[in-house]
């Protein structure tokens, strides 16, 4: 058998099998096997790249060159230049592909580009997804192996308490001390949760980890399960997540098959299965204590807290719930250990971050990048500027749970820490980026209609809340609103952020106040004036002179 | 994909799903869902049959036709009513909405003549509006059956359904 010379990519993450990139891989591989090169060329999918501009992408190793919008047409010219003869064909290179992974590497060795960190995602997008082989080719269960092998329990738990790892779910938790809280809990059996009912909207953050690197999550969680003692988990998988489903599914298979998660892993005596169980469109699963509630096949509605999932959580027994990218980060941590860690992020917030970009700018997509960097460095460098020129209005922070941010605090450095101060959530790392063209009014509305959709109507406050607030936006944006509303949306959005039973409606009112705090003169401006600045809001007729002229605020200042 | 159930189809998808998933409490979820997917809804006396399979009150499980019907209602992925042939599910989270989801969503209404939750007289369209699917980055983002479809504008909504009979 000859060696293997060359490597060819396609992308394979929704938007590329869209676009046909099922009819590149087959005239890929039947175009190489009628030239004879099938023993010397291999050709794999991989998952998103980073890069959705134009799909299917093609990539070609060693070269690292990145064809991209590929097309089944293009395959003959591309495979007999570019593999037979060993030119580049410059016709078909990508317009604009912002370098990630193993690619933006050789980039930036060449010195164009500023590098992403990447810690969780540094496979996705390289290793093939549904291959065993490639995953341990690269790293994978050397961190298990280490554990199972070389440390007890105890050892793996003050590795992850010496990182300083927090919860990459939103709350920012220490890791390692929710491990230290789980093994020390009475009651057995104990069981791992890997959250992967990632519905916040603007975060898909999970779900590259999931379809890029899905051996990770598997491996972390049987870590996991060794260092706080439980024998079985569960993966909870949105319903919405199909293909993420299937890899994982296949990854769980595969890992059983060769003995890394089972009976006796590595030879050792300890035992671990994960069951996965997908949802069926509830965002209140995302909550820990509704998602337990959702495995046992009961609504997706949260228990009263405390007590908490460490103590009493799946069957009443400690439970150990983490996000995929907390987990996605243990194996690299226990492997290269807790000090290679700290050179990532700030003295408070330790390691990178993965952030979702989204909204009015030139580029969107997924970066990971060290926690501590700015949002206008995140527009400026990773978004390419905003669209057409226009100026930065505000950014929601951590979809919609999370915070509004105005454009004045775009040089407040992202972590837990500088965040917290300035009252904004981290979140799940959604960065939704608006310009002047966004309507606050407007955009409240649509947030506030989310979580009217989605509260689980366990309790009262965020259930007569949520519906309430969304019907005062909607008097607003449509010119009936009345000074009082703005009063009555602070008070109610107090009032559910202390009353609620959980995060959904504590959070529910964060961006309207937010919104209140930073805009409150447009708000203003669709009362007195019934003006939308932004000329979204279809408000209807002209305002009335005379409320317009005894109302007008400008009058008055100064 | 709605079509007329008749008893065995039922009682063979609901035999095939316990057979999947077991009989235990935590496998409610999966079988609902087993029979959404394969049927495109619920029916409701699919919700008697699955009690009568797996309630166990001796062991300690007690299911009630209430019980199943709270869950079922309770998901976002299922449906209680007969959907038409396609599904149309299209986002209005944040994100697709300031990157113009708007106007698709209005141009959808329009064209379909639907609101959410419902199904056009002949029987070929159900309209959802669906939670974030995740792929924002290309919003505004259009789900038809299990066709994705991204940087969707109002213009392209009449092309993308004319593939769909």
């Amino acid at each position: 058998m000859k060696p293997i010379r060359s490597m060819v990519l396609v992308s394979n993450d929704p938007v590329s099998i869209e676009h046909g990139a099922g009819d590149v891989f087959q005239a890929l591989q039947a175009e190489i096997r009628r030239l004879g090169l099938d023993e010397e060329v291999r050709v794999s999918t991989i998952a998103d790249v980073g890069d959705w501009e134009e799909t299917p992408l093609v990539i070609i190793y060693p070269e690292a060159v990145v064809y991209s919008p590929v097309t089944a047409e293009d395959v003959p010219v591309l495979v007999e230049e570019h593999l037979l003869q060993g030119h580049i064909v410059k016709s078909l290179l990508g317009k604009m592909h912002e370098p990630v992974g193993e690619i933006a590497w050789l980039r930036a060795r060449l010195g164009a580009l500023p590098v992403q960190q990447r810690v969780v995602l540094s496979r996705a997008g390289i290793i093939d997804p549904e291959s065993l082989d490639d995953y341990l080719l690269h790293d994978g269960y050397n961190a298990l192996g280490k554990a199972l092998t070389r440390m007890t329990p105890a050892q793996v738990i003050a590795e992850v308490e010496k990182s300083d790892l927090q919860g990459r779910g939103g709350a920012g938790f220490p890791t390692g001390r929710k491990w230290a809280f789980v093994r020390s809990a009475q009651g057995q059996p104990k069981y791992v949760i890997c959250n992967a009912d990632e519905s916040e909207p603007g975060t898909f953050k999970d779900r590259l980890i999931l379809e890029g690197d899905p051996f990770s999550v598997i491996e972390a969680m049987t870590i996991a399960g060794y260092a706080v003692g439980a024998q079985e988990g569960y993966i909870y998988i949105r319903g919405e997540y199909r293909l993420a489903y299937d890899r994982l599914e296949n990854a769980i298979q595969q890992a059983t098959q060769r003995g890394l998660l089972g009976e006796h892993i590595f030879g050792t005596d300890f035992n671990f299965h994960i069951h996965l169980h997908a949802g069926a469109g509830a965002y209140i699963c995302g909550e820990e204590t509704a998602l337990i509630e959702s495995i046992e096949g009961k609504r997706g509605q949260p228990r009263p807290r405390p007590p908490y999932p460490p103590t009493y959580g799946l069957w009443g027994k400690p439970t150990l719930v983490n996000n995929v990218e907390t987990l996605a980060n243990i194996p690299p941590i226990l492997r290269n250990g807790a000090e290679w860690f700290h050179q990532f992020g700030t003295e408070r917030s330790r390691g990178t971050k993965v952030y979702t970009i989204l909204g009015n700018v030139n580029f969107t997509g997924v970066i990971e990048v060290p926690l501590g960097i700015t949002l206008r460095e995140v527009i400026e460098i990773y978004g390419k500027g905003m669209k057409r020129g226009a100026q930065l209005k505000l950014v929601q922070t951590g979809g919609s749970s999370g915070s509004i941010v105005p454009a004045s605090l775009q040089d407040t450095p992202m972590d837990f820490e500088s965040w917290r101060k300035a009252g904004v959530s981290l979140g799940s790392g959604a960065l939704l980026i608006c310009d002047e063209h966004t309507c606050v009014v407007d955009l409240a509305k649509v947030i506030l209609q989310f979580f009217r959709f989605e509260s689980c109507a366990k309790c009262a406050p965020c259930r007569v809340g949520t519906q309430r607030l969304y019907e005062l936006m909607s008097e607003i944006s449509q010119g009936r609103g009345a000074p009082e509303h703005l009063d009555e949306i602070l008070i109610l959005g107090r009032d559910m952020e202390l009353l609620s039973n959980c995060g959904l409606g504590q959070t529910a009112s964060v961006a309207v106040r937010d919104i209140l705090k930073y805009f409150r003169d447009e708000v203003e401006e669709h009362i007195y004036q019934r003006h939308c600045r932004a000329g979204v809001c279809q408000i209807p007729g002209l305002p009335p002179a005379e409320f317009s002229a005894i109302q007008q605020p400008a009058a008055q200042a100064d | 994909m709605s079509l007329e159930v008749t008893e065995n189809q039922l009682d063979a998808i609901i035999r095939a799903a316990i057979e999947k998933h077991g009989d235990q409490r935590d496998a409610v979820i999966p079988i609902l869902g087993e029979i959404n997917r394969a049927l495109g809804y619920i029916p409701g006396e699919a919700l008697g049959k699955i009690r009568r399979c797996i309630n166990t009150p001796e062991k300690g499980l007690f299911l009630a036709d209430s019980h199943l019907y709270s869950i079922a209602s309770f998901y976002h992925m299922y449906s209680l009513k007969p959907v038409g042939r396609h599904i149309v599910r299209y986002c209005e989270s944040a994100p697709c909405h300031v990157v113009g989801g708007r106007q698709v969503i209005q141009r959808l209404h329009d064209f379909l003549g639907l609101e959410p939750g419902e199904t056009s007289a002949d029987g070929r369209w159900t309209l959802f509006q669906t939670s974030c699917l995740g792929i924002c980055s290309v919003g505004p983002v259009l789900l038809v059956d299990d066709d994705i479809y991204g940087h969707v504008t109002p213009q392209r909504v009449s092309f993308i359904l004319a593939k769909y009979r």
